[in-house]
């Protein structure tokens, strides 16, 4: 007589995995690398192919030899941390920087906590924010964007300050007089920065898709917009001949970036709806307090890092309302 | 038609393959031996009050309930008690049984009106519509098999203000009681009234999934052609989303009251009955027949003839399965009830029993127990819970063994709907370990109330 699988209920399971969601914010990541690759060509391509390569490698490397456990290289996480990691680094940034910190990203940011799912700090924002203290000049010669049908693909690309640095050193008038630096440009890409942040409309396309999947909640990055809004826009009425409109502040920086694509990441940032908002609410106050007096032009990954560091609290602070089950009132 | 409504919190929404939806209620042939577990409901099982030997008429009991919560057993058929054994049933375990060799003949026990005539007219009362309930051992007819006369005994103090219906049938696959409501409609809504007129209410609400339309339209309609008959019978139509037939959301989805955490569902007024116990209660009350046959739904994606059966209790499954086409190639998993709570069985004939309400035949590749990665704590799980627990985190103080934080954390609250198991992305058996937690959390909060 046949015997069959005995199992516990359900023994029905929904098509969603791991893998799935992952591939998906890669895919959600594509228009924005190929805006990358317009503005940057040769360079943005390389280094991310580099930073992807090393990433995985490096997960390869730990899960094969020193935890000599099972690979999981394919359900595409560390691609993803890769491939953010070049998003959030200058496309001329030399090869070697990225190899390390793409070794640090998944060595130190992820592996050492027990993998996917365990590091408490985005593995992409460690490898970035350690590369920013370590190689500061490199991180911070920024290439300007120039389409590669105008200098070729292979191009050198110029240098020059990003939009948050030349508000940082040389003040409002200053970017008030360029003239490519208006708020069109800003959300076209056509601007200097982290190759990956400079296209608001690419990274908003992706986003929007990763919403209308499902895979990330809007939440989060909704607060983040809206407390920078607010925060600048304070100081925005309180002085407007020193303190830039907060609508170029959205588009400044890697700001959408980070709301969209690194807030939102679910291992390291909160599960409930309040916590969510808390969340996004403090990443969104660090970011301008660091951007308006800190010492660094940006400060998004600072305050998504600090932030990442709450998460626990917060997930326990904020649990989702039990059924049936009346607060005791407070009285 | 009622506004769609539906309960509040979490829920999925799994594939709905009602593939025998649009069969009709085929009456099964019984076989030459019936095997008649004595527990077949959840509590104590019935005392066997025959003995090998002895000839049983079809209907007379055969097992008297034990303690409180506990049924009655009667016999299926009329034939012979060939011994008084065990059987494995859908549990897995041994289990005493009335094996009973049939004759062909039917003849039932005296005073059980065999007619199909409708008997609208409700001439017992209140107390003795309970006694009827209790004596003819009707059950949950769902799956849970809790014995529907302690459900109708309203404590003193509390006051039921409706019977509600669950024929929300919300579970894929599953469609006996869809094809009851179709095909005994009258005798489904006199037995609304008999319920009404046991708790003494005057409103009875009929919650029913969208995805049955034609169930809600017949409905609707045979209660306005008959407005004094059905008067306080109310259909309400749900969202087509699981756990919808779950008591608490079901009475959540209806009235908008919370049964309160570790109460009963009479705190908020509301008694829930099933659609197949509510049939069996009319033919009870009515026509004085005992519960000893049910649909049963023979489905799977791969089964030839997906069907609904009338069966006599004791009858094996793999009779059932034969009738719907045969076992299809490649079946790795057979399970008793529906996907999302049905339980697997290691063998293919069981015994039908109260609680049978469907056969589902699954492949490997359907069945999917894929390999689990890690929590990626995306969350998905706590949005899905239609109780709000937090389910990743009772699976990981579960298998710490941490009962004092299951406890904290409301495990004992779980109603083991499996919606969080099911949206996992990581594959992760939450259920399986919450299931573990609560079992031994309950052990302990039982042990501490006992000193």
């Amino acid at each position: 007589m046949a015997n069959y699988t005995i199992s516990g209920s359900p023994h029905v399971h929904s098509t969603e995995n791991t893998r799935k969601i992952m591939y998906r914010v890669l895919l959600a990541l594509v228009p924005a690398l190929l805006v990358a690759i317009y503005y940057f060509g040769w360079y943005a391509l390389r280094l991310t192919l580099v930073t992807v390569a090393t990433c995985m490698l490096t997960e390869w490397l730990i899960q094969k030899f020193l935890i000599k456990g099972p690979v999981t290289i394919t359900d595409g996480s560390a691609a993803v941390t890769g491939l953010l990691l070049a998003f959030n680094v200058p496309a001329n940034l030399p090869i070697w920087m990225a190899i390390v910190g793409s070794i640090v990203a998944i060595g130190i940011g992820k592996m050492p906590y027990g993998g996917l799912g365990k590091n408490p700090f985005n593995p992409a924002l460690v490898g970035r924010v350690f590369m920013l203290v370590s190689f500061p000049t490199a991180m911070t010669t920024w290439p300007q964007a120039q389409p590669i049908f105008e200098k070729g693909f292979f191009a050198d690309a110029v240098t020059g300050p990003t939009p948050l640095g030349i508000l940082k050193e040389s003040g409002l008038q200053t970017i008030q007089q360029m003239d490519h630096m208006q708020f069109l440009d800003m959300v076209l890409g056509n601007r200097g920065g982290a190759f990956g942040e400079i296209c608001a409309i690419a990274l908003l396309l992706g986003a929007l898709y990763l919403i209308a999947r499902k895979v990330i909640d809007i939440a989060t990055p909704l607060t983040i917009l809206l407390t920078v809004f607010a925060f600048t826009g304070i100081f925005f009425l309180i002085d407007p001949t020193h303190y830039i409109a907060p609508w170029y502040h959205l588009v400044y920086g890697g700001l959408i970036l980070g709301a969209f694509f690194m807030a939102t990441d679910m291992v390291t940032t909160p599960m409930t709806l309040q916590g969510k908002i808390l969340f996004g609410f403090g990443v969104g106050v660090i970011t301008v307090v660091i951007r308006l007096w800190g010492a660094y032009p940006e400060g998004v990954s600072f305050a998504i890092l600090i932030m990442n560091a709450f998460t626990p609290l917060i997930n326990k602070a904020f649990k989702p309302q039990v059924f049936g089950v009346v607060k005791p009132s407070k009285k | 038609m009622n506004p769609i409504k539906t309960f509040k919190k979490g829920g999925v929404h799994p594939e709905e393959n009602k593939f025998s939806a649009d069969q009709p209620i085929q009456d099964f042939p019984m076989p030459k031996q019936l095997i008649v577990p004595l527990g077949q409901c959840l509590g104590a099982p019935a005392e066997c009050i025959v003995k090998k030997g002895d000839r049983v008429l079809t209907g007379q009991l055969i097992g008297t309930a034990k303690g409180f919560v506990s049924a009655n057993v009667h016999s299926p058929a009329t034939g012979t008690v060939a011994k008084v054994d065990v059987v494995m049933d859908h549990t897995g375990y041994y289990k005493p049984a009335v094996f009973i060799d049939r004759e062909d003949q039917d003849e039932w026990v005296p005073g059980i009106i065999q007619t199909d005539q409708l008997l609208t007219d409700i001439k017992l009362d209140a107390k003795a519509i309970i006694d009827k309930v209790k004596e003819c051992g009707i059950v949950g007819m769902g799956g849970a098999t809790f014995p529907t006369h302690v459900k109708l005994m309203v404590p003193e103090g509390k006051k039921a203000e409706y019977i509600i219906i669950n024929a929300a049938e919300c579970e894929p696959y599953l469609t006996c009681d869809y094809r009851l409501l179709l095909e005994k409609t009258q005798e489904f809504l006199v037995g609304v009234k008999i319920l009404m007129k046991a708790v003494g209410t005057d409103k009875g609400i009929i919650g029913i999934e969208q995805n049955k339309m034609k169930a809600i339209e017949l409905l609707d309609k045979t209660i306005a052609e008959h407005r004094d008959l059905y008067k306080g019978i109310e259909v309400q139509p749900l969202k087509t989303k699981y756990p919808q037939g779950g008591e608490k959301q079901l009475i959540n989805a209806i009235t908008g009251r919370m049964v309160p955490s570790g109460k009963l569902p009479i705190e908020t007024g509301c008694v829930v009955v099933n659609v197949a116990s509510t049939y069996a209660i009319y033919e009870a009350v009515q026509k004085n027949k005992p519960l000893i046959e049910r649909i049963v739904t023979v489905t799977g994606k791969s089964v030839a003839k997906p069907s609904n059966f009338r069966v006599r209790f004791g009858t094996p499954a793999d009779l059932l399965i034969e009738a719907a086409g045969g076992l299809p190639e490649g079946i790795t998993d057979v399970i008793n009830g529906g996907p999302m709570m049905g339980k697997s069985v290691s063998v293919t004939n069981f015994p039908c029993i109260k609680g049978t309400s469907g056969i589902l035949l699954m492949t490997l590749k359907e069945a999917q127990d894929r390999r689990q990665t890690n929590c990626i704590r995306c969350g998905r799980c706590a949005k899905a819970c239609p109780m709000g627990l937090q389910p990743f985190l009772l699976h990981k103080v579960a298998k710490l063994n941490d009962f004092d934080e299951t406890e904290k954390n409301h495990i004992m609250d779980c109603i083991e709907c499996g919606s969080c198991e099911f949206t996992c992305p990581a594959n992760i058996p939450l259920l399986d370990y919450i299931r573990y937690g609560k079992a031994k959390t309950g052990a302990i909060i039982r042990a501490r109330s006992q000193k």
